[in-house]
């Protein structure tokens, strides 16, 4: 039986073989010396039919404790923020979906017109000049910033805050070696970075990276930390969270060199850790180190107003081994989700979302203080959506006995950080409810925590 | 067409954000509160899912017609693979989950591994890497951590890459820390191994090597070549873009590669979404196990699955979580519904190439004559050289026939290359239309050369210039009368 993948008849084989002269499939891999040939069926289980699979997934995906099954507090750099069905609408349009970077820009002002309109909303968003057309998650576009840094300044150190998301420095670390830089972290004090610290650090380094709000969920002085970096003339680099950037100033503001991020929680599901878009801005003077793909407007022959891939001689296909980045394939399908979403929300929406994250997670704290008998840890810092809170034993033992009631209550810090075995970082974004909130106390005072 | 900030006006919106009842939001502190609002668009639903709409139709995808883009393996997308990645239980899954509360999600990226490995003839597999050009950098991370541990980490700093490599491949090499060997390509079409032998030795690192090569040929000598790299101490690394064309044929394992990555948006149908999402996960051979990312997917002793972070020896991560994990579950999805019957999706995509070459050649310069694999590479120069016209020429006419164009001038190595990928998915009256298509532009070209110069004449734009685009960039929306005339 024909594969319905595959759509040769007998009869179209026989006169497709005749055409090409040869006799068999066979002989059409005749330069495939016998001496590299399986020769032999691959193993693997047999084929599905749609129906078989689809139940087959359906049984791997219900053993998944996903957050319509679980109320969740988890965060630590992927927030489970609403995604409304429009993103879906937009994203299943096959036109979108199936279409390829967009090299012929004839067949392509679809793609390449919602790209530079997702541009120009991650430009208002950070108050940078450029961004390209996406990186593949908040970790990477890190790693290229630093690439970039590297060149701009001629320098080889960077410089990152210890209140970065660990994953974030494990990545620019790992990517590090071949760059030929050498990574400094500047330790929290009190849950944020002191500026004084990070200026000691900065000199002669090429970035500094800061995140802001931090992984704990406290704001950072950051403008001063910027500062310290300018004065150091090392590029500030802000590893900012979009859900935030209705309510907290953009990094163009204050004296950032480039600002960048996680895009999930702006339109992407969570979706076990990806795919997601990393966004990645820059000021104008950067224009020509940027990684990756980035489309501007131009005229076509008639005049009229059209989308491009430009500034192409930045890139691997042309400048080979000389290029900014090896990047090709991005996250573009993400991205548009990214623009539909921040479309949806229009600067009302998302200065909401905002305020409603500051004012849920305000109330967790005080409900957790107050009903659970938890302390706050770093009090006295400003948070955004997130926060840390001492449990008195064991994250790890905490979250486990919570879930058997149903509750996942946040990330164990311990696993990132020392001293910090009994700290659980808790999330709370607009989709938890005032009775959400309750019964995570409930249940944090019940468990012992 | 007007941009969405265009059609913005304000006190129209969209969404409807939760307040909850008798909630303040705290005061943020002053220098860190936003001074002023960013000019996202203000427009209703309506006119949301109309703008979209509209820029959609202006877009061209594998569901529009034929795609025959070189390299790229531009296939069917299934769409019970859209319906089962958005199952809750894999779509709203925090990568933060507790491994036991996870145990689908890893349980299908460990079985994905065991197929990547026996797809590929390797023995480990990670997952990770986000796309092609990650797996590459990944791939070489490892190696220099591989000769690191062996004391030869200052020896050998050189890695070899034929001239009609991927441009990735030594972007790659730069960012990983090494320096480029470019090695030519031979009267046939495979790498020169003369050239070869006299450029591979204590210095090398590694080979970097797509077989079938971009030109679509499979490399007659790759036993040689296996060879001369593994004499020399040096390691083989197999950029799996081709991959479509050999799976259950000829595994990279068996060529003798030690490293492979896999586009997952390729040979295993994601779809490319305009330019991603993409998936790179590599397979290695067992002596570079030590070295891949954390965390590692790993299946324990009482059949539960977990990750594995205690590899004192990795080279750390490259990419957030265990990598992108929708991709994973399309791909795993899409592979269940071949099975072994992956040797059928290569014969016929490697059939479909051939038909299509033989039914072109004698119109178009064919710069190596042979059979290909499961794409070929024509150049346009014939046209050029007689009628002027150019391998650009024949792609934006190509539009006009409604099908979109192959790559052009890639590989470098010929000029006004023509890279045509058929896929298996196609069938054979949509090969004969745009056979045909390709057929009538050679001799428009050489009857109206006109024909060519203005294509395409239906689209929704013109030729655009991209001189002037690079020139001065317009990269973002100026919220002023564009200099352009907004109206088209």
């Amino acid at each position: 039986m024909t594969h319905p993948f595959l759509a040769l008849t007998d009869r179209d084989r026989e006169e497709m073989l005749r055409t090409v002269g040869v006799s068999s499939i066979e002989e059409l891999f005749r330069d495939v010396p016998g001496g590299v040939r399986l020769g032999r069926d691959l193993a693997l289980e047999p084929p599905l039919s749609e129906q078989e699979l689809s139940a087959h997934l359906g049984d791997l995906a219900a053993r998944n404790a996903d957050t319509t099954r679980e109320l969740s507090f988890l965060g630590a750099g992927i927030y489970d923020h609403y995604v409304p069905a429009v993103v879906d609408t937009v994203l299943q349009r096959g036109e979108f979906l199936t279409a390829y970077t967009p090299y012929q820009p004839e067949m392509s002002q679809g793609t390449l017109q919602s790209i530079f309109e997702y541009q120009t909303a991650i430009c208002e968003l950070t108050g940078m000049d450029v961004s390209n057309a996406s990186g593949y998650d908040g970790t990477t576009v890190t790693a290229d910033a630093c690439y970039i840094a590297k060149h701009a300044t001629g320098r080889t150190k960077i410089v990152v805050t210890e209140a970065t998301n660990p994953q974030v420095r494990q990545v620019v670390k790992t990517y590090a070696p071949g760059f030929g830089l050498e990574v400094v972290e500047v330790p929290h004090d009190g849950g944020t970075t002191d500026p004084d610290a990070v200026a000691a650090a900065a000199k002669g380094a090429a970035a500094v990276i800061f995140q802001q709000p931090n992984f704990f969920g406290c704001l950072e002085p950051a403008p001063d930390i910027a500062a310290a970096a300018n004065d150091a003339e090392a590029l500030s680099i802000a590893h900012v969270d979009p859900m935030s950037l209705g309510v907290l100033e953009a990094p163009g503001r204050y004296g950032c060199a480039i600002a960048l991020g996680e895009g999930q929680g702006a339109g992407n599901v969570m979706a076990y850790g990806g795919p997601h878009y990393g966004f990645l801005a820059a000021r104008q003077e950067f224009i020509r180190r940027m990684p990756g793909r980035i489309v501007g407007e131009t005229v076509d022959a008639a005049g009229d107003r059209g989308y491009v891939l430009t500034l192409q001689t930045r890139e691997q296909h042309i400048r080979r081994e000389k290029a900014t980045s090896n990047i090709t394939t991005n996250q573009t399908l993400l991205a548009l989700g990214g623009l539909v979403y921040l479309t949806w929300l229009g600067p009302q929406g998302l200065r909401e979302v905002g305020e409603t994250c500051l004012a849920l997670s305000a109330h967790a704290k005080a409900r957790l203080r107050e009903r659970a008998g938890l302390e706050v840890l770093f009090s006295d810092r400003a948070t955004f959506k997130e926060f840390a809170v001492r449990v008195g034993r064991n994250a790890r033992d905490v979250i486990r006995d919570a879930r058997a009631l149903g509750v996942h209550p946040g990330y164990a810090l311990g696993r990132d950080y020392e001293g910090m075995d009994d700290v659980l970082l808790v999330a709370v974004t607009e989709k938890r409810t005032l009775e959400d909130v309750d019964r995570l106390a409930d249940v944090l005072a019940e468990v012992g925590a | 067409m007007k941009l969405i900030y265009e059609k913005s006006q304000a006190g129209r919106r969209a969404s409807v954000i939760p307040r909850p009842d008798g909630l303040q939001a705290p005061e943020v502190p002053e220098d860190l509160r936003r001074s002023e609002a960013p000019r996202l668009p203000e427009v209703t639903e309506l006119e949301l899912v109309r703008h979209f709409t509209e820029l959609s139709t202006r877009n061209y995808g594998i569901d529009t017609g034929f795609y025959p883009l070189g390299s790229c393996t531009m296939k069917y997308n299934p769409r019970v693979n859209e319906r089962l990645v958005a199952l809750p239980g894999f779509a709203q899954l925090h990568p933060h989950q507790d491994e036991d509360g996870a145990q689908g999600a890893l349980e299908l990226e460990w079985r994905l591994q065991e197929i990547l490995a026996e797809v590929t003839g390797l023995d480990a597999v990670s997952l990770q890497p986000a796309a092609g050009s990650q797996g590459e950098l990944t791939g070489l991370l490892l190696v220099r951590a591989y000769f690191a541990d062996r004391g030869e980490g200052d020896q050998r700093r050189k890695v070899v890459i034929p001239d009609t490599a991927h441009g990735t491949n030594p972007a790659s090499v730069t960012m990983a820390g090494y320096e480029l060997t470019d090695v030519k390509t031979d009267a046939r079409g495979n790498i020169d191994v003369d050239d070869l032998r006299a450029k591979v030795d204590e210095h090398t690192a590694a080979l970097m090597l797509t077989n079938p090569s971009t030109l679509g040929l499979f490399d007659e000598n790759i036993e040689e070549i296996q060879q001369i790299f593994h004499e020399a101490g040096a390691l083989m690394y197999y950029d799996g873009a081709n991959l479509n064309a050999v799976c259950g044929i000829s595994r990279p394992g068996d060529m003798g590669f030690d490293i492979v990555h896999i586009n997952l948006h390729k040979t295993f149908s994601q779809p490319h979404g305009g330019g991603g999402p993409g998936g790179g996960p590599i397979a290695v051979r067992d002596i570079l196990e030590p070295y891949l990312p954390v965390p590692a997917v790993v299946r324990n002793d009482d059949g539960t699955f977990g990750l594995d972070y205690e590899r004192p020896k990795s080279i750390g991560k490259v990419r957030g979580f265990t990598g992108p994990f929708g991709v994973f579950v399309r791909s795993y999805a899409y592979i269940r519904m071949y099975g072994p019957r992956l040797r059928e999706m290569s014969e016929v995509a490697v059939l479909n190439a051939n038909y299509v070459l033989a039914r072109l050649k004698d119109a178009y310069d064919l710069p190596f004559d042979r059979l290909c694999m499961h794409e070929f590479v024509l150049s346009a120069r014939n046209l050029k050289r007689d009628h002027g016209a150019t391998a650009t020429d024949v792609a934006k006419r190509l539009m006009d026939y409604g099908f979109h164009p192959p790559t052009v001038y890639f590989p470098l190595v010929v000029p006004e290359a023509l890279m045509v990928e058929p896929t298996e998915t196609e069938m054979k009256e949509t090969l004969d239309a745009f056979c045909d298509a390709m057929l009538a532009i050679a001799g428009e070209a050489k009857d109206d050369v006109a024909l060519l110069k203005d294509a395409p004449h239906d689209r929704p734009v013109r030729r655009l210039d991209e001189v002037r685009a690079a020139k001065n960039p317009v990269v973002k929306y100026g919220f002023e009368p564009s200099a352009v005339a907004a109206e088209s």
